[in-house]
């Protein structure tokens, strides 16, 4: 009997019923809504956000929501949406100085101008399961409220800037045009510009991993956080009608800025060096990666030496960085491959047949 | 259906690839960097076949999608009904009848035409990209055409296995210039890829790159004088239609190492029993598909 795979259309239609079953759960317990998820799981929304490219949280909420909390395959959903919508054009570079921070913090100064925030952050609990949030209804209890700090936060790198500590980053690349990761073949070598995007849509944990190698050894850039910052930005776009930048709409990121050391090469005399991260939402784990990573790929503009490091390799790092091309690619060897097998088999029984017939032979 | 462009793409995307594959066309065998998008379903399901599909099709076309050489894997059913879907065009199962076929890693053994378009999904375009991980490297070995690590890589095959240890992707040159990935099909299909009369086209989504064999290209897989290319096929006939000139799947059929030959273009074997040939293991009586 030839019992092969048939009837893939009712198998599909079938599948996609159950899935749609497993993803509703227990119907006795209430439907999640997505304004739940909008403003209860801002983190996992954030990173759809950051990694879809695509600044909705509803539809952020909407992806996670369908895809039943997989972060990835929410991204995907973004991404496959974000592809069909027409590009108007583009803002201009929105004032992260400007920022109104919800948290702002310095790990090179004690205090700096605008002083340190630190906001709601994960870092100083303990990470101890609350019980109480499982038991349900109890009343966060209310932040100590304080004087709204609305002081102009310059940008601490600034400070090291004045006294030519730092290098000076050129103002005038390819702010005019910026290139578009999604509507042009990357080639390389890329453009600075273009890394920092291809970055920003990047994977957090391929960032995180390549950016902690550089810490252990591989391409080593003895980083600092020169400042962290996640608040409120206007974006703002020039309308060619009017002449002038009108506000568009605020966004929420998260930008970090790393100091590294620097002892000077032939080209450069000593100076401490940057890197750069910034995110779409609150996405401060990744805003350090970044910064890590953009900073080891620099090498070869800072004059420095090509260790062979992963993060210093600018095609191994782009090439891998986005997580909807590693996992289609990798989750695509599911797929039907009886063919290539088939071939693959016909060749191991001949090989194997010979190699047999010579060990007779020689026996 | 409502709400997006025929065919899925939004026009000037379409444009973007035609452009892509009229330079293609114009270069057999090279790889044409094409700013690839990102399409609802995931890369390595063929998302660049799709895009190519799409940029090919017109309301008039008739589309055939197989995956394996068959028309109801799970796959090419769900291409098959995403354009269905989005271009509300006519599909098929019959080679024969199809202006636009779609094709993951194999070629359909009827002889393709001169109106006809077969598009290729590629995972990975880049022949020399197992020798050289690098693109920047591997796109200065075409330009040069630089191929003698590819000619060492099969060389060292003969001295190790007596033979080219490479069943399927077997690397082709085209028209005495380009080395080229033919997609993974099995390399008993690569013959078909010589002089065929309709246009070949190739792409690959991931990894951004489109190429084509125009129609009636010299299509060479590579070899050694003393270790001519051979195109191989398990040596049985097809177990429900008898024939000897197909690509056969190999299907365990019991706990005991039982094993039954099919053809893998299931529209060929049908055509073949229509036409009243038997293999042992067909059923006397066997109702026929349509």
């Amino acid at each position: 009997m030839y019992v092969a795979v048939k009837g893939g259309e009712r198998a599909i239609a079938a599948a996609h019923g159950w899935l749609d079953e497993e993803r509703r759960g227990d119907p006795a317990i209430p439907e999640l809504g997505t304004d739940q998820i909008r403003t209860q799981m801002t983190l996992a929304v954030d990173r759809v956000m950051a990694e879809g490219s695509l600044y909705d949280p509803d539809l952020a909420a909407l992806a996670l929501k369908q895809a039943r909390g997989d972060a990835i395959e929410a991204i995907f959903l973004i991404r496959a949406y974000r592809t069909t919508l027409p590009r108007f054009g583009a803002s201009i570079p929105i004032a992260t100085g400007a920022m109104a921070c919800e948290r702002r913090i310095s790990a090179i100064f004690k205090d700096a101008p605008g002083g340190q925030v630190l906001g709601p952050t994960f870092d100083y609990t303990h990470r101890l399961l609350d019980f109480a949030l499982m038991a349900g209804g109890e009343a966060p209890s209310s932040a100590p409220q304080s004087e709204p700090r609305d002081a102009a936060k310059p940008h601490v790198t600034e400070i090291l800037a004045r006294e030519d500590l730092i290098q000076a980053e050129s103002e005038h690349d390819e702010v005019d045009t910026p290139p578009d990761l999604t509507r042009a073949p990357l080639s390389l070598p890329a453009s600075r510009a273009l890394r920092l995007q291809a970055l920003a849509r990047g994977d957090e944990g391929f960032l995180l991993s390549l950016a902690y190698s550089t810490q252990r050894g591989y391409g080593r850039n003895h980083p600092f956080v020169g400042e962290l910052r996640v608040g409120t930005v206007a974006v703002e776009m020039e309308i060619p009608e009017l002449g002038f930048a009108v506000e568009i709409g605020e966004i929420v990121v998260s930008e970090c800025e790393s100091v590294n050391q620097f002892t000077g090469s032939k080209t450069q005399p000593a100076q401490f060096t940057r890197g750069y991260g910034l995110v779409f939402g609150r996405g401060e784990r990744k805003a350090i990666s970044m910064a890590l990573v953009d900073r080891a790929l620099r090498w070869k503009e800072l004059g420095e030496e090509n260790t062979g490091a992963p993060a210093q390799d600018e095609e191994f790092v782009l090439a891998h960085a986005d997580n909807i091309q590693a996992s289609g690619f990798l989750e695509h060897i599911k797929l039907p491959h009886y063919v290539d097998f088939q071939a693959e088999l016909e060749l191991i029984r001949k090989l194997r047949s010979e190699a047999l017939a010579h060990l007779g032979a020689d026996a | 259906m409502s709400g997006y462009n025929f065919a899925y793409l939004d026009e000037q995307t379409k444009r973007m690839i035609r452009r892509a594959l009229l330079k293609a066309v114009a270069i057999p065998g090279y790889q044409v960097p094409f700013a690839s998008r990102e399409m609802p379903m995931p890369y390595g399901w063929g998302t660049g076949g799709v895009q190519v599909t799409a940029a090919c099709l017109v309301p008039e076309d008739t589309l055939k999608v197989i995956d394996q050489g068959a028309d109801d894997t799970t796959n090419a059913v769900s291409i098959r009904a995403f354009f269905a879907r989005v271009a509300d065009i006519a599909t098929t199962e019959h080679t024969r009848d199809a202006s636009v076929i779609q094709t993951r890693h194999r070629i359909p053994e009827a002889p393709l035409r001169e109106d006809q378009i077969l598009v290729f999904q590629v995972p990975i375009p880049e022949p020399l990209r197992f020798l050289e991980p690098r693109e920047t490297e591997t796109r200065k070995m075409h330009a040069l055409e630089e191929y003698g690590l590819m000619h060492v890589r099969l060389y060292e095959d003969i001295a190790r296995h007596g033979e080219i240890a490479k069943s399927y992707a077997y690397p082709v040159r085209v028209e005495g210039r380009y080395v080229m990935d033919p997609s993974p099909i099995p390399k008993f299909d690569n013959p078909k890829l010589d002089d065929c009369p309709a246009l070949q086209l190739f792409g690959a989504g991931r990894e951004q790159r489109i190429y084509a064999l125009p129609p009636y290209t010299r299509v060479e897989s590579l070899d050694f004088e003393d270790y001519p290319f051979k195109a191989s096929r398990p040596d049985h006939p097809c177990a429900l239609c008898g024939a000897r000139d197909s690509y056969l799947d190999e299907v365990v059929i019991d706990d005991a190492g039982g094993r039954m030959f099919v053809c893998s273009d299931t529209d060929y074997c049908n055509d073949r029993r229509a036409a009243g040939h038997r293999g042992e293991m067909a059923a006397p009586f066997e109702e026929m598909p349509e």
